[in-house]
């Protein structure tokens, strides 16, 4: 059979585009004639490489029968092979046929080392050299965004009323306990609870960054509470007490002066929660968060892994080509909380004031 | 300066239970009578109107016995060594002592024959009426004009900018201190001086047309000619409003007050007109504190 109109959805999905790999390899190299060198051959090229040719004639049917130069990403063990060949630590898993096209092919420039943008531009792959953060990177900010949507409003409201509004009694004692009890609960737990009572009770889907985001958002609510009533007990009385000798009422009091000047305190501390909540995975893997997910997530109610769950499932890989992914992501994950952290603190600087 | 506003009843006049007590040769043993007052502690028609008032903090009896008028459009000056109950009695004309659970007021406190501790009473319209002026000055940290501004908004007072700019301009400039602001009315007023800044609080009092405004101590952390100019404004202003200030100097109350009241010990010693106590006081404690054999 051969492909006439790319157009025609049968065709091309019959079609061997392997073929034009193997021919241009073949013309690079000459002299291998036989299939199974020609296999070992096709296997130089990332097994993504014959899509790539697809989805470009499906995108531009007219370059049918014409010669294009196109990149391909290298076989995982080809990369491995060109980066780490001196590193004990890595197995070179080429034939020795392979390594000595490899050796040829870096010679002519044929294979060259460039900056991964694939890792920036797609999510997880089976194929380490097609694999992505970005897939994990929108889970993480899907998830956060639910977390702060939550946690940051519940929290704030809940310091204001307990530091504010709420009778000293015995009830309240106790809600202050559990809070800083809460801030002391192993993460896992609340990955059961969200299992048991978002998943279970309530019916949401498994894997998604609304009920991670939940889940997360119990975990930093007591961060955020303690954090934002040490800020609302740091304002100083004698702007209370202004307020309230020309007439202000409590609402006014609260809500005019102490929560704007209490704000950066507040800010800094739910920030840094979120950091921590970034980092968090226990509690993920129970409500399914740690599914292989391809797709980059479109929405709250989309599938998604988030970044240290991926890490983990990049690092605990078979193939080597994942170990460089995960140490990768940790790089990721690092510069995130580095971020977050640095703008916590450029917020309190910024925003302090002294009396 | 010192115009005597109010009629002060005459000793003569005084309820029987303001009787001198029988002098003592040595002053820091002195017994108290509990409520008896001597000089004047009454008016005609006053202000406020203060029986029999006691003040708890917890199981401690803060406030004595205290009874007191105020007159209308007077200077009255507190005076009396540390702890001995002042800043309190002043702090419950306003209810400011609401906030701090374990204080408990007695007695009758009236403003205007109204009961300030009527439990029906609205709190804020009490505060709008007898402004504060604290200790340390206390501005928010908000630009000049916000900090004057606030008061007048909350209580809907202006409902045009205009009219907001208008009463902002009127404070500042009874507080003495629009000179000196008016270009700079945006700038933050955490970064004035201590004196403008203790003007800027008495401005934003005013900005709700109080009728009565306390002072605790305006000046304790003024320098001297801060508080020279807080002084200065505080006589200007008893023309058009009843101010009650505890002060720790007693040259501030001989300069600034028509009557002084001396307390001891949560006791109100004696209340009279403020040349008198300092030249010649009755009580032989008001001798004794304010020839500094103590405070």
């Amino acid at each position: 059979m051969y492909l006439d109109d790319p157009t025609d959805a049968d065709q091309i999905s019959m079609a061997d585009f392997n073929a034009p790999i193997i021919n241009a390899l073949g013309e690079l190299i000459p002299g291998v004639e036989d299939r199974a060198a020609q296999r070992e051959l096709s296997r130089l090229v990332g097994s993504y490489g014959a899509n790539q040719i697809r989805d470009l004639l499906r995108r531009q049917p007219e370059l049918l029968g014409t010669t294009q130069t196109m990149t391909f990403l290298a076989h995982d063990r080809v990369s491995v092979y060109v980066k780490h060949a001196d590193n004990p630590s890595y197995s070179v898993r080429l034939s020795d046929q392979q390594i000595e096209w490899v050796d040829y092919l870096l010679e002519q420039g044929v294979i060259e080392t460039a900056f991964n943008d694939v890792f920036f531009q797609s999510g997880d792959s089976r194929e380490p050299s097609n694999a992505g953060i970005l897939g994990a990177i929108v889970g993480s900010l899907l998830t956060m965004a639910v977390t702060l949507a939550i946690a940051f409003p519940v929290g704030v409201a809940a310091a204001v009323y307990l530091e504010e509004f709420a009778p000293q009694n015995k009830f309240t004692d106790f809600i202050e306990v559990n809070i800083n009890n809460l801030a002391a609960v192993p993460s896992i737990i609340f990955g059961l609870l969200g299992l048991a009572v978002f998943i279970g009770l309530f019916g949401m889907p498994r894997s998604v960054p609304v009920v991670g985001g939940l889940v997360i958002a119990l975990m930093t609510l007591p961060t955020i509470i303690i954090s934002s009533r040490a800020a609302i007990k740091s304002v100083p009385p004698s702007i209370r007490e202004a307020a309230e000798g020309i007439g202000a009422s409590k609402m006014q009091v609260v809500m005019h002066h102490v929560v704007p000047l209490a704000m950066p305190g507040m800010m800094t501390g739910s920030i840094i929660g979120m950091a921590q909540a970034l980092g968090e995975t226990a509690p993920l893997l129970l409500i399914g968060m740690v599914a292989f997910i391809v797709e980059i997530p479109d929405g709250f109610f989309s599938s998604a892994t988030v970044l240290p769950v991926q890490i983990y499932l990049w690092a605990s890989s078979a193939e080597q080509g994942f170990i460089e992914l995960a140490s990768a992501g940790i790089m990721i994950l690092l510069t995130f909380m580095i971020s977050m952290n640095a703008l916590a603190i450029w917020l309190r600087k910024r925003l302090e004031r002294r009396w | 300066m010192n115009t005597m506003n109010p009629t002060i009843t005459s000793e003569a006049e005084m309820p029987e239970e303001s009787i001198v007590p029988v002098k003592d040769e040595r002053p820091a043993e002195t017994v108290i009578e509990e409520g008896s007052t001597v000089g004047i502690p009454y008016a005609d028609d006053p202000k406020f109107k203060l029986r029999n008032v006691e003040v708890f903090y917890g199981q401690d009896r803060a406030i004595k016995d205290v009874s007191l008028d105020i007159g209308r459009n007077e200077v009255i000056a507190f005076i009396g060594p540390s702890g001995c109950g002042k800043s309190t009695f002043l702090r419950c004309l306003n209810r400011m002592n609401d906030s701090i659970d374990i204080c408990r007021v007695k007695g009758q406190l009236m403003i205007d024959e109204h009961d300030i501790y009527d439990p029906k009473r609205d709190v804020v319209e009490l505060r709008a009426r007898v402004g504060m002026v604290f200790q340390k000055p206390n501005p928010f940290p908000k630009s000049i004009y916000d900090n004057v501004a606030y008061g007048p908004r909350i209580h809907g007072l202006a409902n045009r900018k205009s009219d907001l700019d208008e009463i902002v301009e009127n404070s500042l400039r009874k507080a003495g201190l629009w000179d000196e602001v008016k270009d700079r009315l945006d700038a933050t007023a955490t970064g004035m001086s201590g004196g403008q800044q203790q003007r800027l609080c008495i401005a934003r009092a005013i900005a709700v047309s109080p009728e009565v405004i306390l002072m605790d101590e305006p000046c304790s952390a003024l320098d001297p000619i801060a508080t020279a100019k807080v002084e200065e404004l505080i006589a200007e202003m008893s023309e058009s409003y009843t101010i009650v200030i505890v002060t720790h100097s007693m040259q501030q109350a001989a300069r600034v007050s028509n009557r002084t009241a001396y307390f001891h010990l949560g006791h109100l010693v004696e209340v009279n007109e403020t040349d008198k106590v300092f030249t010649s006081p009755e009580h032989e404690l008001t001798e004794s504190y304010i020839t500094g054999r103590f405070g």
